[in-house]
Formats: C-alpha cells, structure tokens, sequence
C-alpha cells in the first residue's frame, strides 16, 4: 500500500477535475443533444421536393421554400443595414470618441442594446418602420427591425476588433506622414477585419433565428408567391415553424422536426463560417 | 565605422558650423498633472547625429517624441515654450502635423514593420503621400532599401511579409520605410534595445552613413553606442518630482571625456544610473 499513497491536497486536486470536468460536459451536453435529436426526427422529412416546394394544406404537407427563401432575403436585409452602420460605428467608438461621458453613455446604451428582449425590438419596429415610416408589413421593416438588434453586436466584435490592433502599427503610420484616416483605412481595417467579419456572421446567424421581431413586423405563415420587392410580407423559418407547431392543429411532427432542422443548419452554417474565418485569420499572423 | 573608434573628435562642432535644425526653448511637457520635462533648451545641428542618454524615466523618449508631435497622441499631453524646426514653431495652430511628420520621421524601439510585404512596407509612405506609379514606387523602394542597407539582403523577398524577416532587418526595413517619404530629420527611439550586438552594429554603421544627409536624433540608454556614434550628446536626469531635465549637451567626445557637471561625470563614470 505504500506506493498508493494520495496526500489530501491530491484528492482535493481530482474531485476540482471531476467537478470541472462534469461542469464542462453539462455546458455541451444539451447543445449535442439538441442538434442530434433534431437530425434524428427531421432527417426523414428532408428532400429535394421539401426544400423546393410550397406548402399546402396550410403547412400540414408540400415544402417550405418560400420560407427558406424569405429566411435568406432577411439574412441580407439584416445585413445590409447592420454591417456599414455597426463597422462605422465601430470605428467611430474605437478611434475618434474622446473619452467623456457622452461615449460612456454611448457604449453602456449598446451594451445594454443587446440584452433588450426580442420582442421588444419587434414593438419598436412595429412602431417605427412599419406605421411611423409606413412601410407596412414588409420584409423591409422586418430586416431594419432585426439590423437594429444585431447592431449591438456588430458595434461591439468591431470597435473591439479595432481596438485589439497593436499600437505600434498605429504609430508606425502616423510617423511617416499618413493621416489618421490613411492609418486607419490602411493599417487597422486590414487587421481588424477577420474580427469584424466574425461578429457580423455571428449577428446575422442569430437574427436569422429570431421570431418575435418579425412576428409582428411582416412574418406572414402561408403566401401564394415569393416576395417580389422589399415592401411585400414574407415567410421565414423560425416562424413557419412556431406557427406549424402551435397554430396548425394535426400537423404532421415531421414537418416541424424538417423545418427545424433546416433552420438549425443554417444557423449553424454561419457559426461554422465564422470559426473558419477566425482559424485562418489566427493562422496567418 | 571602423571598430573601436570610440568618439569623433570634432575641433568645430556641426552646430557652430551649419547652424540648428531642431531647437527647443525652455520647454515644459506636462501628461496631465505630470510634468515629464521642465525647461528643456537645445539645439540640435543639421546633418549629424545628436544622442540623447540618461536613466530609465528620465524623459528622453518624450524629448524626442516633442520633435514631431508624438505626444498629441498621448490623452493629456501639454506642451509649454517653444519647439522649432528650421527656426518656425512647429507647436503653432497653422502647422500641419501631417506634413510635419513627413519631414521628421521616427524609427521605434521595437522594429514595427506592418503585416504586408517588405514592398508595400517601403511604399507605404509614399503611397499615402499620392504617388500611385508603380515605377516610381518601385525606384523609391529601391533607392530606400539600398539607403537603408536592405537591398541586397530582400531584393529576392520583396513579396514576402515583413514580418518574415529578423529582428535587425525589420529595423531596418523600418529605417528604409521612413526614408521613402524623404525626411530631413529622422528621429531614433533605442533603435537598437531589441536587436543583438550584430544587427546593432549594422545600425550603428547606417546611422553614420546617413548623418551624411539627414539629421539624427537618438535616444539611447547604452552610453558605448552614444560615445561609438553621435557627433552630439545630451544628458538628461529626472528631478525629485520625476521631472526630466536636461543636465548639459555638447559634443560628445567633451560630454564623456570632460562633461561640465558633476551628475553627468557621476552617470557616464557609472557611479549611479
């Protein structure tokens, strides 16, 4: 029994593993689970007929395409108005704020921007874009609606994108000549950009799984067509699939399950896109 | 510069003989309710190289960083007297800091070449300046590396990140890139405190080469390279209040063979510092 001996301070050190290690297990676990199951219960319902048709029968059978396609109409609206806004900002935040108490407010107004609830955003849309601005419900103010919720996060990975650039190189620019600007276009955007790219891609991941803001912004369940300008009303994913679900009685579980599943890989796509993005940007340093 | 030739002797000093290209007058340099310099006056003469040395926290990076408004970057930095380049006050509101820069380069302590090629690293500068011509980019880079002791060694490399190249040879990419913009003051921020004995002496050799035509300021803490390479020494000590002074300046060969002041005898002797 010699050889076996295990001071208390061991033991203590394989119980904080254990306990560390089982904490770490239960953080993935349901994130595996989730996307598991799903694949399991909606594999089946994927087809090439799914993908590519209407639904009929109110959801009850036919494909989602008008979902998928609207899902991506909004993905680019969302970024179309969140990107050059939030880079911008960002750059504003980063470079050219002096440090006072407006761009603390500023910066504690989009920390506190990003953990508005979902409907909220969605009220202030409906109250903004589609009745002050009368677009209506439209894909438009549905995506103005989701670049608004975004922007914090675009805000945010940007001014710290920006931020995390060494100085030296800022320095390096600035003492042959080159103007803040020239520095900024040439030097930081250069290296700040794979970080910005990232948190855009993660924003427009999550703004494409939203419900409640385009629930009352322009989401509609059934449309004969594909939206043809941006003032038309829309299908999209999360939607289709919460209004199956709950408001569609009989419908099939394996349509929700083929629905969700769509959503899920396209939400994980863009999270994968992101990752890639940010390996390779690590690499080449 | 041959080895162990320690201090240029000089019977007539370049001040006397061609007159000042950076002049500072009683100049106070406060970081908000610090003050890092307190009634600093020197001139600094054309075309040689002037080094400024003294212990850590003394002020003379900010000494240096006053010649082509480095500090402006610093949240809080105030300067008080006046500070000249070619007898006009470069802290006045018409001077443009940007023009000013281009003609009063600085070399950093820790080589900073930026992420892109050795090429683009030269033609940065002349680049932001306007000229859009790849031939005469292409000269400039050429003309600069060569100027900077570069060429032979990167000709092949032109392409190839900045970063891929050693510690002595980023310097020095670094001097060609402030070369390319064609300065008149370049000013030298321990270029050597990261490099080996080796990439120093190439420096050292470059900076005598470049004296030539342009007008150096050095800032360093290793007194051997001060004695090895400057025409003109100046000392500078920190006062109870932290604040930088400047003890004394002149030649080098009297500040180390014959210095004035007794602080000064006491650091270049090695009695404290």
């Amino acid at each position: 029994m010699k050889g076996t001996i295990i001071s208390s301070r061991q033991i203590s050190q394989r119980v904080a593993f254990v306990f560390l290690g089982l904490a770490a297990l239960f953080a993935t676990l349901p994130v595996l689970l989730i996307i598991v199951y799903t694949i399991i219960n909606g594999a089946g319902t994927i087809s090439w007929n799914f993908l590519t048709q209407f639904p009929s029968q109110a959801g009850k059978a036919g494909g989602i395409l008008p979902a998928i396609v609207g899902t991506f109409y909004l993905m680019i609206g969302t970024l179309a108005f969140a990107l050059p806004i939030g880079i911008l900002a960002g750059i504003y935040l980063a470079e050219y704020a002096k440090d006072n108490w407006l761009t603390r407010l500023i910066n504690m107004a989009i920390m506190n921007l990003a953990g508005v609830p979902s409907i909220v955003f969605g009220l202030f849309g409906l109250g903004v874009f589609v009745l002050a601005f009368r677009f209506g419900f439209s894909l438009l103010a549905a995506s103005l609606t989701l670049a608004c919720q975004a922007l914090a996060m675009v805000i945010t990975t940007s001014r710290e994108a920006i931020l995390a650039v060494p100085r030296e190189y800022r320095e390096g620019s600035l003492a042959i000549g080159a103007t803040k600007w020239q520095t900024v276009r040439h030097i930081v955007l250069p290296q700040a950009f794979p970080g910005i790219i990232t948190g855009a891609v993660l924003a427009i991941s999550r703004a494409a799984g939203e419900t409640a803001p385009i629930l009352v912004t322009g989401a509609a369940f059934l449309l004969p067509g594909l939206p043809s300008s941006p003032f038309d009303q829309f299908m999209a994913l999360p939607y289709h699939l919460y209004t199956v679900a709950v408001h569609v009685p009989g419908a099939p579980k394996t349509i929700m399950w083929g629905v969700a599943l769509v959503l899920l890989a396209v939400v994980l796509s863009f999270d994968i896109l992101a990752a890639i993005i940010r390996y390779r940007s690590r690499r080449g340093i | 510069m041959k080895e162990g030739r320690v201090v240029v002797n000089n019977a007539v000093s370049p001040a006397q003989k061609n007159g000042v290209k950076l002049r500072t007058e009683r100049v106070n340099l406060y970081y908000g309710s610090f003050q890092a310099l307190r009634d600093v006056s020197l001139d600094i003469p054309p075309r040689a190289i002037t080094a400024i040395i003294g212990p850590s926290g003394c002020g003379k990076s900010s000494l240096l960083r006053l010649f082509n408004r480095m500090n402006d970057l610093i949240p809080g930095a105030r300067v008080e007297g006046n500070v000249e380049l070619d007898g006009i006050p470069i802290y006045s509101s018409k001077i443009d800091v940007v023009e000013l820069r281009k003609r009063v380069g600085m070399v950093f302590q820790k080589p900073n070449p930026f992420p892109i090629s050795v090429f683009e690293n030269v033609a940065f500068g002349p680049r932001r300046h306007g000229i859009a011509n790849r031939a005469q980019l292409e000269e400039i880079v050429e003309r600069s590396l060569r100027e900077a002791a570069l060429w032979d060694e990167v000709k092949d490399k032109l392409d190839q990140s900045g970063l891929a190249l050693s510690g002595g040879q980023q310097q020095r990419l670094c001097i060609a890139r402030v070369l390319a913009v064609e300065p008149e003051v370049i000013l030298m921020d321990e270029p050597c405190s990261a490099l080996d004995p080796l990439a120093t002496l190439k420096i050292e050799d470059l900076m005598r080469n470049l004296a030539a035509e342009y007008t150096i300021v050095i800032v360093t803490h290793n007194m051997q390279q001060a004695a090895r390479v400057s025409d003109m020494a100046a000392f500078m000590m920190m006062e109870q209040d932290r604040a930088g002074v400047l003890v004394e300046h002149g030649p080098t060969s009297q500040l180390f063979t014959n210095p004035k002041d007794k602080r000064t005898e006491d650091y270049i002797t090695g009695r404290f510092g």
